[in-house]
């Protein structure tokens, strides 16, 4: 594996900002969205990080960027060391093997004038893996792995049912042997009886191939049983990024708290203290001054609506963009 | 869609279940859509065949035999020189559908690549539609006329002249599907594999247009036979000997009155090989387009 021990992804003040046309005539006006606002983190190798959040809140346009399927507008992505944002798309090339991406709609995905087979082996094909022999070979071998019979392949998307749809979206993600996989709410489209099928199978290849995932997903549930650390984002930004245990013991940010309120508890009986959020998330075109989320924290202080609370670390590996919670003062002496 | 949302936790194992040709077995239940097959394959069997169905040359002049109604003799009569109004309107059907063929092919290949470009590459596509506007805002038949009048009366010319005129419609349906299909899911994944534009377009998009496309074209054809039959009928087709629909009406409309048949029968023939593809392409039109398939 090239580019040594460091982590394989790293984002630093990540931004993506869609210009809209809203109006006409004289109200016509130009607009800005930012959908992603500065989003900073790293990816260790075999590592997988969770991103939760609302619909709308940039978790899927931050996968996208991550990938280079969207251009960023500023800040900088690392992938084994290696500055990818702005390199051109000849260059990126080589580099796209190693990262792949599963799609939340296992009805989209797939190409529906293609074969399994063909689907699967198409990365190989891009890439100028192989002969066809080699390719059949290895397409058989990934079916096998993801639980789809090797003499389906020759069958067509529609044939298929959602979770297996999934699977060979997985298949496909996997034909390149890629190092880093951002999973865009892989079973949030599914039926509740499959999606766990589908989340071990993602944990055990990610086991078995030392994958590193970019887990997106608004199911903290979900995210609790796959992931090492979490990170909670709220209008385009990270507002908690915090190791599993750590964030789903004892959330510190007011949003994250609601957020982990909501999980229904299957034991009947045991009530949690659901904590409901009052209003709408503001919208991305005109966020709220101060802290994004001060509009609906039942903590809001008067802090909270002039100044924005920076991400900082609280506890070791535990951040928290929230007034509640300065950083300690004895910043310097942790090692 | 109903039944793959109940799918059982058995999966990944549960064999889906196979059918074949599903398009295929839809139209075949479209009952106009028989009918206008039906109809179009009479107009198409009679023009590949044409040589085999006609004993008397279409061109062959008998003043003894002139307006003779249809009969037992002369299935659809003869003209005012006699000619075999059968064999006329037989080798007519075979100039009109290889004219339709051509416009048709003419017509698909720069539909595709215009729309193409124009749907794929954002930046084109302000150019390309706003020519393509232009075109469209002449009436067909004018526009059709301009540009025969300017490369001369004859097919070939008739050919370009109405693959030039439909060439903005499916331009435009093609960009229309074009930019449906570039925001799937499937092309996204083969961008993040690395997939060129090219490979993109030609591999995902394009198979992924071909069903508005197609319906498209099975309307372009019969247009383009009922304005080939126009053009030539206003002497801008082929030249007057020769047996087209049109043709045959424009000579026979000066005796409607004495030999009704000589206008009547290639009139006819026009409006069934028309009404035929029209039939055609609405079945092709509710089994393969998802929006209509709904009201089903």
């Amino acid at each position: 594996m090239s580019g040594g021990r460091g982590p394989l992804v790293e984002v630093e003040g990540l931004t993506k900002s869609f210009h809209l046309r809203t109006g006409f005539g004289f109200r016509r006006a130009r607009r800005e969205l930012v959908a992603v606002a500065g989003v900073s983190f790293t990816l260790e190798r075999g590592e997988t990080l969770g991103l939760v959040g609302e619909s709308g809140c940039g978790k899927t346009t931050t996968g996208r960027l991550l990938l280079r399927l969207l251009e960023p507008t500023a800040g900088v992505i690392r992938f084994a060391g290696r500055e990818i944002q702005a390199l051109p798309e000849r260059e990126l090339r080589p580099l796209r093997r190693r990262m792949q991406i599963i799609f939340q709609d296992p009805y989209g995905s797939l190409d529906p004038r293609m074969t399994v087979e063909e689907i699967v082996a198409e990365p190989l094909v891009v890439h100028g893996v192989g002969d066809r022999a080699a390719r059949a070979r290895r397409v058989r071998e990934l079916l096998d792995r993801v639980g789809i019979p090797a003499s389906w392949a020759d069958r067509h998307p529609h044939e298929f049912s959602g979770g297996q749809r999934q699977r060979i979206g997985i298949a496909r993600a996997l034909a390149l042997d890629p190092e880093f996989l951002v999973c865009d709410e892989p079973v949030s489209a599914l039926d509740v009886s499959i999606r766990a099928q589908v989340v071990n199978l993602l944990v055990d290849l990610g086991r078995e191939l030392g994958l590193t995932y970019l887990f997106i997903s608004h199911d903290l549930a979900v995210v609790r049983h796959i992931c090492d650390r979490v990170a909670v984002m709220y209008l385009g930004r990270i507002v908690e990024l915090a190791p599993k245990a750590s964030l789903y013991r004892e959330p510190l940010h007011p949003y994250t708290r609601a957020l982990l309120s909501a999980i229904p508890v299957p034991r009947p009986g045991r009530k949690r203290a659901r904590i409901v959020l009052a209003g709408d998330v503001p919208s991305p075109l005109d966020p709220p001054a101060g802290c994004r989320f001060h509009t609906r924290c039942p903590q809001a202080m008067e802090v909270c609506r002039r100044v924005e609370p920076e991400l900082v670390e609280v506890r070791p590996g535990h951040r928290v963009a929230c007034h509640l919670h300065p950083a300690p003062p004895s910043n310097g002496a942790r090692a | 869609m109903a039944s793959e949302a109940l799918s059982s936790p058995l999966d990944a194992v549960a064999a889906p279940p196979r059918r074949r040709f599903p398009t295929l077995r839809r139209l075949l239940r479209h009952k106009l859509f028989l009918v206008g097959a039906f109809l179009f394959s009479i107009v198409l069997v009679a023009a590949l065949f044409a040589d085999l169905l006609i004993q008397v040359d279409p061109n062959r002049i008998s003043m003894r035999h002139k307006f003779r109604p249809p009969g037992s003799e002369w299935i659809f009569g003869t003209d005012n020189f006699g000619r075999s109004q059968w064999s006329r309107v037989v080798k007519g059907a075979q100039l009109s559908l290889a004219i339709g063929f051509g416009v048709v092919l003419l017509n698909a290949l720069f539909g595709t690549l215009l729309g193409a470009l124009a749907g794929y590459f954002r930046a084109l596509d302000n150019l390309l539609m706003r020519i393509m506007d232009a075109f469209m805002a002449f009436p067909v038949i004018l526009l059709a006329i301009g540009i025969t009048a300017a490369l001369g009366p004859g097919s070939i010319n008739a050919v370009i002249a109405l693959a030039a005129v439909y060439t903005p419609r499916t331009a435009r349906i093609v960009r229309a599907s074009v930019l449906v299909v570039r925001e799937q899911a499937y092309v996204e994944a083969a961008r993040a594999m690395g997939a060129s534009n090219l490979r993109i377009l030609l591999r995902h998009v394009l198979p992924n247009c071909t069903a508005p496309l197609i319906v498209q074209l099975t309307f372009i054809f019969a247009y383009s036979v009922l304005s080939e039959a126009v053009l030539s009928f206003l002497g801008l087709g082929a030249a007057p000997p020769t047996p087209t629909w049109g043709n045959i009406i424009a000579e026979g409309r000066l005796y409607i009155r004495e030999a009704p048949w000589i206008t009547l029968i290639p009139g006819l023939a026009l409006a069934m090989t028309v009404l035929g593809l029209n039939l055609l392409g609405d079945g092709l039109r509710d089994v393969l387009d998802p929006r209509l398939k709904v009201q089903q």
